[in-house]
């Protein structure tokens, strides 16, 4: 992705241009990115009912929503919970998942460079997968609003808390989750995101190798390690792979 | 959690402008989530039975054919209500 990046159009530019930071920028940014917020907030009424099924409440759910602004990473934090708290496994899986993170960033670098340190590092909190990718395509089109993702941002994250208070209010109101099928809840989520993650058969040989690992470390470890190890057996595959 | 997310969304940013990041590196990066995804599901489906089994490839095709979130959810329960009863 970012040899690619620092090749294009854009990048040779680079010395002519002035990347803008202003109201303006933040308020279309906002606007264009509502359509995608909302699709947003349908994922996020999931994560609000899984959150308040597992026994957080819809304060400490809205909490999260606000403060990580990460999907899957919250919905695993919701499949780890427990009483007491796995703080360790939870934070440690929550940096993994989340490593991807690292690539988008580094995708934003070449326009981002021109920003102050607060404008950019600010923005980045603004970052998820929607927001990014329309941002990306936003800036290679040409468009020095370097605004664009924290105003998208903003977006997706109002529509995400609010969702969540949504999900979460209403997940409190139903009793035994069995009953209703909702203990399959979250694994239907996990199946939903795997499909949108699936990139073609190159996925096969990485994924293949998570699923072998996860399902032995599973029967051997105790606790919810299985789950880190095969993520790592998966990234492992593919270095190979690339590598070979 | 606030914190680990928001030094992977940072990281990149600052890590570009000092280092090239080699391709295979960048590769492994790309694959983790769904391999974190995989290695969640893979061994609860092994734990469950056919009621779930079926009721995951129903979401499985809802996800493919819409390719929205919530709406998987909502088909994977009801289907899994629907096996669990028969």
């Amino acid at each position: 992705m970012s040899a690619e990046t620092s090749d294009s159009p854009a990048e040779s530019e680079r010395a002519d241009r002035t990347m803008h930071f202003s109201m303006t920028g933040v308020r279309e940014g906002f606007i264009e990115c509502i359509p995608i917020a909302l699709s947003v907030a349908g994922y996020g009424i999931a994560f609000g009912v899984l959150a308040a099924q597992s026994g957080v409440t819809v304060a400490e759910a809205a909490f999260m929503s606000a403060t990580v602004l990460a999907g899957a990473a919250q919905l695993i934090a919701i499949e780890l919970w427990a009483h007491p708290i796995p703080v360790g496994t939870i934070i440690a899986t929550t940096f993994i998942v989340n490593l991807r993170y690292v690539l988008m960033g580094a995708a934003l670098q070449p326009w981002f460079s021109r920003l102050s340190p607060l404008q950019s590092y600010g923005s980045v909190f603004f970052t998820a997968d929607e927001n990014w990718a329309l941002t990306m395509g936003e800036f290679r089109s040409g468009s020095r609003r370097g605004a664009f993702l924290l105003g998208s941002g903003l977006a997706i994250w109002i529509f995400w808390i609010s969702a969540t208070v949504v999900g979460a209010v209403s997940g409190a109101a139903i009793g035994d989750p069995a009953r209703y099928g909702l203990d399959f809840a979250l694994t239907a989520v996990f199946i939903a995101i795997a499909v949108e993650l699936w990139d073609g058969r190159s996925r096969l040989l990485p994924w293949a190798a998570a699923f072998g690992v996860a399902i032995g470390a599973a029967s051997v470890l105790p606790g919810r390690w299985y789950i880190l190890l095969g993520g790592l057996a998966g990234c492992f595959a593919e270095v190979v792979r690339v590598a070979a | 959690m606030s914190a680990v997310t928001y030094i992977t969304k940072a990281g990149g940013l600052w890590l570009l402008s000092r280092i090239e990041v080699p391709e295979y590196a960048e590769a492994g990066l790309a694959v983790l989530p769904g391999a974190i995804i995989v290695s969640i599901v893979g061994p609860e489906l092994a734990r469950a039975g056919p009621p779930e089994w079926g009721a995951g490839a129903v979401a499985l095709l809802v996800a493919w054919r819409t390719e929205n979130v919530l709406l998987a959810l909502v088909s994977g329960v009801a289907a899994v209500l629907l096996f669990r009863g028969v």
